[in-house]
C-alpha cells in the first residue's frame, strides 16, 4: 500500500513530541501516513507554510491559531484544531537577582506570594524611573496570555506597569544575561539553558498558573480538513498512540533520544530528558524537583480540545487588548477548536472520549470523573492560581477585571 | 517610475552577510538603490524605526521573524508594514518565495507591480544563493574526498610497497565488487588501519 504524504510543520520545543513520535515509532505509517516534519525557527513561518498550503497541518500556539482565524493583524484564514499537542509545559524565568527578591528560590513555591512580591518590585522599579521588561515568546502565545494573568492577578496592569516584549525562545537566555529583559516566560529547554548558563532563575511553572491550560495544538486550514476528513482521522489516531508512548515510562529514554536528533530539536538529551520526566531545576546548582503537574502531553484525555479553552484564549486576547470584543468572533474563536472530529476520529480507539464539549474552567479541584460517550475518564485538577472560574457563557464576567494598585 | 523605484527603501534582514550582499546586488542591478543590510541581530527592531524602510526583506528560517512581527503590530513610529504574500493572489509566485525562503513585510499602499518587481528579485537571488552553497559544499566535499583516497593510497604505497596505479586499481575493484564508492572503500581502510594498525 503506498503512504499518503502529509507535511506538518513545527518548531523545535518538547511539545513537538507528538508528530515527531508519530513518524519514528511507525505509527503513522500503521495508518497509511508518511508524515514529512518540517522544522522551522518562526511562529510566523510555520503559520505561513501552513496558510499557504505548503504544509498540511503545524503544530502552533493555540491563539495563534485563533487569531489567525479572526484576522488578527492580517486577512483571516479559517483554522481548525482537532488535537491538542500539549498542556502547560512553560515557566516564568527572571533574572537570578529578581528572582531571589521575589521567591525563597529553588523548589516550587506560592505564586500568590511570589506575584505579590514581584508587583512591589515593579512598583519600586516604577519609582525610580524603570519599567520591568517580560519577554514572551509570541504576541499570540499562551505564554503571554498566562504571563499576563498572573501578573494582573498580582495586582500589576499588563500593559502600563511592564512591558511586554516578544523574544525568540534561541535568544532567551541571551536577553536575560545582556539585560534586555528582567525576565520570561517560555518553553524547555530554554528555561533550563538560562538557569544552567546562571542569568536566570525560574519562579514559578504556569501549570501554577492556570493548571492543564491549552499550550500547542495541531493545526489545520480548515478547508483542507473538511476536503480530507479520512485523512484527518488517521492522523489523530497516529497521533493518539504517539501521545501513549510518550508516557510510557519504560520509553522515557527512547523519546528523549528521538527529540534531540539534529532534525528535530538538535538539543541537550538531558534537558530535554528531565522536561519530559516533568524534573526542573529552578536555580543554577541546585537538584531537579520533581513537579508532577508541569506538562501534559497525553494523560487524562490532555489532547482534548476543550471550546471552553478556546473560549478563555479569546477572553484573555480582548482583555489585552488585541482585539475588540465581538460576539461573532467569541462564537467563531470557539468553533476553531474540534472536539467533533476528534472524538469521530478516536471512537473507533475505544478512548474514553468526554461527553461535553465545554466545561467550567477552574472549577475542578479533585480528580473528577466525568460522563463520557465511551469508557471511564477522570480528569485532574484544573484550577487557576487566583481560584476563579471562567464560564464560557458568561464572557462578561471574565472580563470584568479591575487590576488592583 | 525611474525616480519612484529609486526611492523605494529596502531593509535586507539577513544574518548572512554574503547572502544579504547577493541580494543586495541584484536589486541594485534592478535599478532599487535605497538599500540597507541588517545583519546584526541585536537591536535590530529599533534599527528598523530608525531607517523607516518600505519593504522589509527577510529569510522565513530568521527566528527573529516573530520579534519583526510583534513591532509591526504595536510600533507607533512605522506605518504598518504587512506580510508580501497576503496580498498576493498569485499562487505561483508564493510557492515560488516559500521554496526559496523567502518573506517580505511591505509597508500599506505600494503598488503591487513594484512590490512584485522585489520580490521577483529576491527569490532568484535567494535561489541562487542557495545554488552557490550547494556548490560550494559539493566542491568541499570532492576535495575531502580526493584527499581521503590520496591518504589510503599512500597507506597502501608504504605498507604494501604498491605505486600509484596499483594501488589505485586495488581500491577501485575493491568499490566495485563491494558496489560502494572509492571513497567508502578508502575510509574503511584508513578506519581499519587506526583501530587494528599494522595491516
Amino acid at each position: 500500500m503506498s503512504l499518503t504524504r502529509l507535511r506538518i510543520g513545527f518548531l523545535p520545543l518538547v511539545d513537538a513530541a507528538l508528530p515527531i513520535l508519530a513518524r519514528e515509532l511507525g505509527f503513522a505509517e500503521a495508518e497509511g501516513l508518511d508524515l514529512e516534519l518540517v522544522r522551522d525557527m518562526s511562529w510566523a513561518t510555520v503559520n505561513d507554510r501552513l496558510i499557504y498550503a505548503n504544509t498540511d497541518a503545524a503544530h502552533l500556539l493555540a491563539p495563534l491559531a485563533i487569531a489567525t482565524t479572526l484576522g488578527i493583524g492580517r486577512p483571516p484564514v479559517s483554522l481548525s484544531v482537532p488535537f491538542v499537542l500539549g498542556l502547560n509545559g512553560n515557566a516564568i524565568t527572571l533574572q537570578p537577582d529578581l528572582a531571589s527578591q521575589v521567591c525563597a528560590g529553588g523548589s516550587p513555591g506560592d505564586v500568590t506570594t511570589a506575584g505579590q512580591n514581584l508587583a512591589c518590585e515593579v512598583k519600586n522599579a516604577k519609582a525610580s524611573g524603570q519599567i520591568l521588561r517580560f519577554g514572551v515568546v509570541h504576541r499570540h502565545s499562551s505564554h503571554n496570555y498566562m504571563l499576563r494573568y498572573w501578573l494582573r492577578g498580582s495586582g500589576i496592569d499588563p500593559n502600563n506597569d511592564v512591558e511586554i516584549v516578544t523574544v525568540a525562545p534561541p535568544f532567551a537566555a541571551d536577553a536575560l544575561a545582556s539585560g534586555e529583559i528582567d525576565g520570561i516566560c517560555v518553553g524547555e529547554p530554554w528555561n533550563s539553558v538560562a538557569v544552567d548558563r546562571g542569568v536566570g532563575a525560574i519562579v514559578a511553572v504556569t501549570s501554577q498558573i492556570w493548571l492543564r491550560g491549552v499550550e500547542k495544538v495541531l493545526a489545520m486550514q480548515s478547508a483542507r480538513m473538511a476536503a480530507m476528513p479520512d485523512i484527518t482521522e488517521r492522523l489523530i489516531r497516529a497521533l493518539h498512540r504517539a501521545g501513549q508512548a510518550f508516557v510510557d515510562p519504560e520509553r522515557q529514554d527512547e523519546v528523549a533520544d528521538i527529540l534531540a536528533l539534529p532534525a528535530y530539536l538538535d538539543g541537550s538529551t538531558h534537558f530535554i530528558k528531565r522536561a519530559i520526566s516533568d524534573r526542573i531545576v529552578f536555580r543554577r546548582g541546585e537538584p531537579p524537583i520533581h513537579i508532577p503537574d508541569f506538562m501534559f502531553q497525553h494523560r487524562e484525555a490532555a489532547n482534548f480540545p476543550w471550546v471552553s479553552q478556546a473560549a478563555w484564549l479569546y477572553a484573555q486576547m480582548v482583555i489585552a487588548g488585541h482585539t475588540e470584543l465581538n460576539e461573532a468572533n467569541y462564537q467563531k474563536a470557539q468553533r476553531v477548536f474540534r472536539p467533533d472530529v476528534y472524538r469521530t476520529a478516536l471512537s473507533l480507539l475505544g478512548v474514553p472520549l468526554p461527553g461535553a464539549s465545554s466545561k467550567l474552567e477552574g472549577s475542578i479541584d479533585d480528580p473528577l470523573g466525568v460522563g463520557t460517550t465511551q469508557g471511564r475518564l477522570i480528569l485532574g485538577p484544573d484550577r487557576f492560581f487566583d481560584g476563579r472560574t471562567f464560564d464560557p457563557d458568561n464572557l462578561g464576567a471574565a472580563l470584568q477585571i479591575t487590576p488592583k494598585h | 517610475m525611474q525616480h519612484e523605484t529609486t526611492t523605494m527603501r529596502i531593509a535586507i534582514v539577513d544574518e548572512s552577510p554574503a547572502r544579504a550582499a547577493v541580494i543586495q546586488e541584484g536589486l541594485i542591478a534592478a535599478g532599487l538603490t535605497d538599500i540597507i543590510l541588517l545583519t546584526e541581530r541585536f537591536g535590530l527592531v529599533k534599527r528598523i524605526e530608525a531607517i523607516s524602510p518600505d519593504v522589509v526583506l527577510i529569510d522565513l528560517s530568521n527566528p527573529r521573524r516573530d520579534e519583526l512581527e510583534e513591532m509591526f503590530a504595536v510600533s507607533r513610529a512605522l506605518a504598518r508594514p504587512i506580510a508580501m504574500f497576503v496580498d498576493q493572489t498569485d499562487d505561483a509566485s508564493i510557492e515560488a518565495a516559500i521554496d526559496a525562503g523567502v518573506s517580505a513585510y511591505v509597508v500599506d499602499g505600494l503598488k503591487k507591480e513594484r512590490i512584485k518587481s522585489v520580490l521577483d528579485v529576491a527569490i532568484k537571488r535567494f535561489v541562487a544563493f542557495s545554488r552557490l552553497r550547494t556548490e560550494l559544499d559539493e566542491a568541499r566535499g570532492a576535495l575531502a574526498d580526493r584527499n581521503t583516497v590520496d591518504a589510503a593510497k599512500a597507506l597502501m604505497k608504504k605498507k604494501r610497497g604498491m605505486d600509484e596505479p596499483a594501488a589505485y586499481a586495488a581500491l577501485r575493484k575493491a568499490a566495485m565488487d563491494s558496489g560502494k564508492r572509492i571513497v567508502d572503500v578508502a575510509e574503511a581502510l584508513l578506519t581499519a588501519e587506526k583501530v587494528i594498525g599494522n595491516l
